[in-house]
């Protein structure tokens, strides 16, 4: 399992890196292995805004469809347009060109809410006990 | 035609789409030339022919008879596939719903022609009412998801009678999908209960999300891990104690039937599914059929008609009730099922419907037996109709539970149900149903335990499968991914 220590991680699998008042949002190598081959995207329009814990996009597998979880408030400042055409991108590069969204971080002590590499470890040992 | 395969058994072949079979100018069927085209508006008529395949009465019939002969049924093979109830669907049942009494009946027909019917689905609300150990029964909804939505309807209608139709429903991780969709679809907003360690919602999960916001629970006993839900008595209380009611999601009544009564455990409504536990036929065979069942003070919401017997002792439809939900379906619903479901009543018998529940609990525990140390077996104790393995044993070696799904074809065996629930990674969920030998069950766990085999010392094998199959791996992301609905002429 690839869990770089420079993120931080969510319960529902999400991960989130900071550059200044914008974080960058995809989901972590656990969700796209569970997931299998993922088919389908649905990301949301540029200037929505969401609450934590909000679902702000769908994630569609042969396997399963999820929703995707907003980890800390904000508004969508910009997308990934190039996974709703190539989802696959996500499986291969999760933590890379297979982001999802940025959001432009409406109240940034969310931020230390979230879970380190370890912790996310951790968390995914007791979630398969 | 496809390469020959050594290893298949049999003449089967590749069989072109009837598009490409088509020669113009053959034809099945001669139509009478029509008189009355001069009739239709000329912007509604065609300017060109439709573009139909072009067969003969043969080419059709050989065409789809191959097809059909691809069909995997459970008239063909053991088919465990989890939280389905793929039980074998009595001839008897075919024959019945075939009496003309039955067959040749229209709903429109007075209600003084069709009393042998109208019998038949009062006798049917009351068998049914009796094992759910409730009071009334609509037999309208056309499948489970439906019967779960016009409970929720008939939920959110009692509510509101009392003033408040609230906004939540509870929902435990484990549910079936259905159950969150149904509540969307009724307007509810979704909380999900989480299940404990030992595979149940705690009753203290249920203390701690309800409250007079909640409408109600969602809950399947036994739940979808196939373990009964030992806390059910005390977690009615507690919905009931705020004022909600608690639906049962009857998907699982086959470990249940003439063992324990969900009314008795406090249940206030649960929708059957006659295609599962009482021997309709299933999938493609359909259609479905999904009575509900209410306790009395529900029963004024159900749907209309209702069926019902008048002093002299006929029966009638009756549509004048004031606070019903209204129709939730065309007609009666799937009758044809109803004579089905009825018929295998009937020839089980109140003891016989006892005894095939405690089959499908012992045909899952003698399978789990078997297979629980080749397998990983995440629950273990209280197995009642079905087992849930998952593929955690295989880490090392990256065999999931697609592959082992996809060799168990290899084998002559359907997949159980695979990813599912979503409490279990790698699910593997097995329900072999009481109409199993064990002579076929034993192939079958012969079959699983070769497999587990397979896995550690050869899993390319397993990862490449199906290899005995007329189709090999199929590639399921790009059938997803480039969808290709129609024949491109």
């Amino acid at each position: 399992m690839n869990l770089p220590d420079d993120l931080k991680y969510t319960k529902e699998h999400a991960w989130v890196t900071t550059n200044g008042k914008t974080v960058t949002i995809g989901i972590s190598d656990f969700a796209q292995d569970q997931l299998g081959e993922i088919v389908f995207v649905e990301l949301p329009e540029e200037g929505e805004e969401f609450s934590e814990g909000d679902a702000f996009g769908v994630v569609e597998s042969v396997k399963s469809v999820s929703d995707v979880y907003a980890p800390v408030a904000g508004k969508v400042v910009e997308l990934n347009d190039p996974v709703v055409d190539s989802p696959e991108i996500i499986n291969d590069d999760c933590y890379g060109d297979g982001w999802l969204i940025k959001l432009e971080v409406s109240d940034a002590s969310q931020l230390d809410e979230l879970m380190s590499a370890k912790e996310y470890a951790q968390f995914l040992k007791e979630e398969s006990e | 035609m496809s390469t020959p395969n050594p290893q298949q058994r049999g003449v089967q072949f590749d069989e072109l789409l009837s598009f490409e079979i088509s020669k113009e100018g053959r034809s099945s069927a001669s139509l009478p030339v029509t008189t009355s085209s001069k009739k239709i508006p000329s912007q509604l008529k065609r300017t060109q022919p439709a573009r139909l395949p072009q067969l003969s009465e043969l080419e059709a019939i050989r065409h789809f008879t191959r097809l059909s002969q691809w069909n995997f049924s459970i008239d063909t093979n053991f088919y465990p596939l989890g939280s389905c109830t793929m039980k074998y669907n009595p001839r008897i049942n075919e024959e019945v719903a075939r009496y003309t009494g039955f067959s040749h009946v229209h709903p429109l027909q007075p209600v003084s022609t069709i009393q042998g019917c109208l019998q038949l689905m009062f006798e049917l609300e009351k068998y049914l009412a009796e094992i759910a150990g409730l009071d009334a029964v609509t037999l309208q909804p056309a499948a489970g998801a439906h019967g779960e939505l016009t409970g929720v309807l008939v939920m959110r209608a009692f509510l509101k009678a009392q003033g408040n139709p609230r906004k939540k429903i509870l929902v435990p991780d484990s549910a079936h999908g259905t159950n969150p969709a149904t509540c969307s679809m009724a307007e509810y907003d979704v909380v999900q209960l989480r299940t404990g360690p030992d595979g149940r919602v705690p009753a203290s999960a249920v203390a701690k999300a309800m409250s007079d916001d909640v409408a109600g629970l969602m809950m399947t006993n036994p739940n979808t891990l196939g373990l009964f839900e030992k806390e059910i008595k005390e977690i009615c209380d507690i919905v009931h104690s705020k004022g909600g009611l608690v639906y049962g999601d009857g998907a699982n009544m086959n470990a249940l039937l003439g063992q324990a009564r969900p009314g008795d455990l406090g249940i206030d409504m649960i929708h059957y599914n006659l295609h599962k536990t009482f021997t309709t036929p299933h999938g493609g065979g359909g259609p479905g059929s999904g009575p509900l069942a209410v306790k009395k003070h529900l029963e004024k919401f159900l749907p209309i008609p209702r069926v019902i017997q008048k002093s002299d002792g006929t029966y009638d439809l009756e549509y004048n009730r004031a606070d019903s939900i209204g129709r939730v379906r065309a007609f009666q619903g799937n009758f044809a099922m109803m004579v089905r479901a009825y018929t295998y009543i009937r020839e089980m018998g109140p003891e016989g419907l006892k005894k095939a529940t405690e089959l499908a609990v012992l045909n899952a525990n003698y399978i789990k037996a078997q297979l629980k140390d080749y397998y990983h077996l995440p629950f273990g104790e209280g197995t009642m109709h079905e087992v849930i393995f998952s593929d955690k044993k295989f880490k090392e070696t990256h065999v999931t539970t697609l592959d082992i799904a996809k060799r168990l074809m290899d084998y002559g065996f359907h997949s159980p149900t695979i990813y599912f629930p979503l409490v279990v990674f790698g699910a593997l969920m097995m329900e072999p149903t009481e109409t199993e030998s064990k002579e076929e069950l034993d192939r079958y766990c012969a079959a699983m335990i070769e497999i587990a085999k397979e896995a550690t010392t050869n899993p390319d094998l397993v990862k490449k499968a199906p290899h005995n199959t007329r189709m090999r791996r199929l590639d399921e992301a790009k059938a997803a991914r480039e969808l290709k609905l129609r024949y491109q002429f």
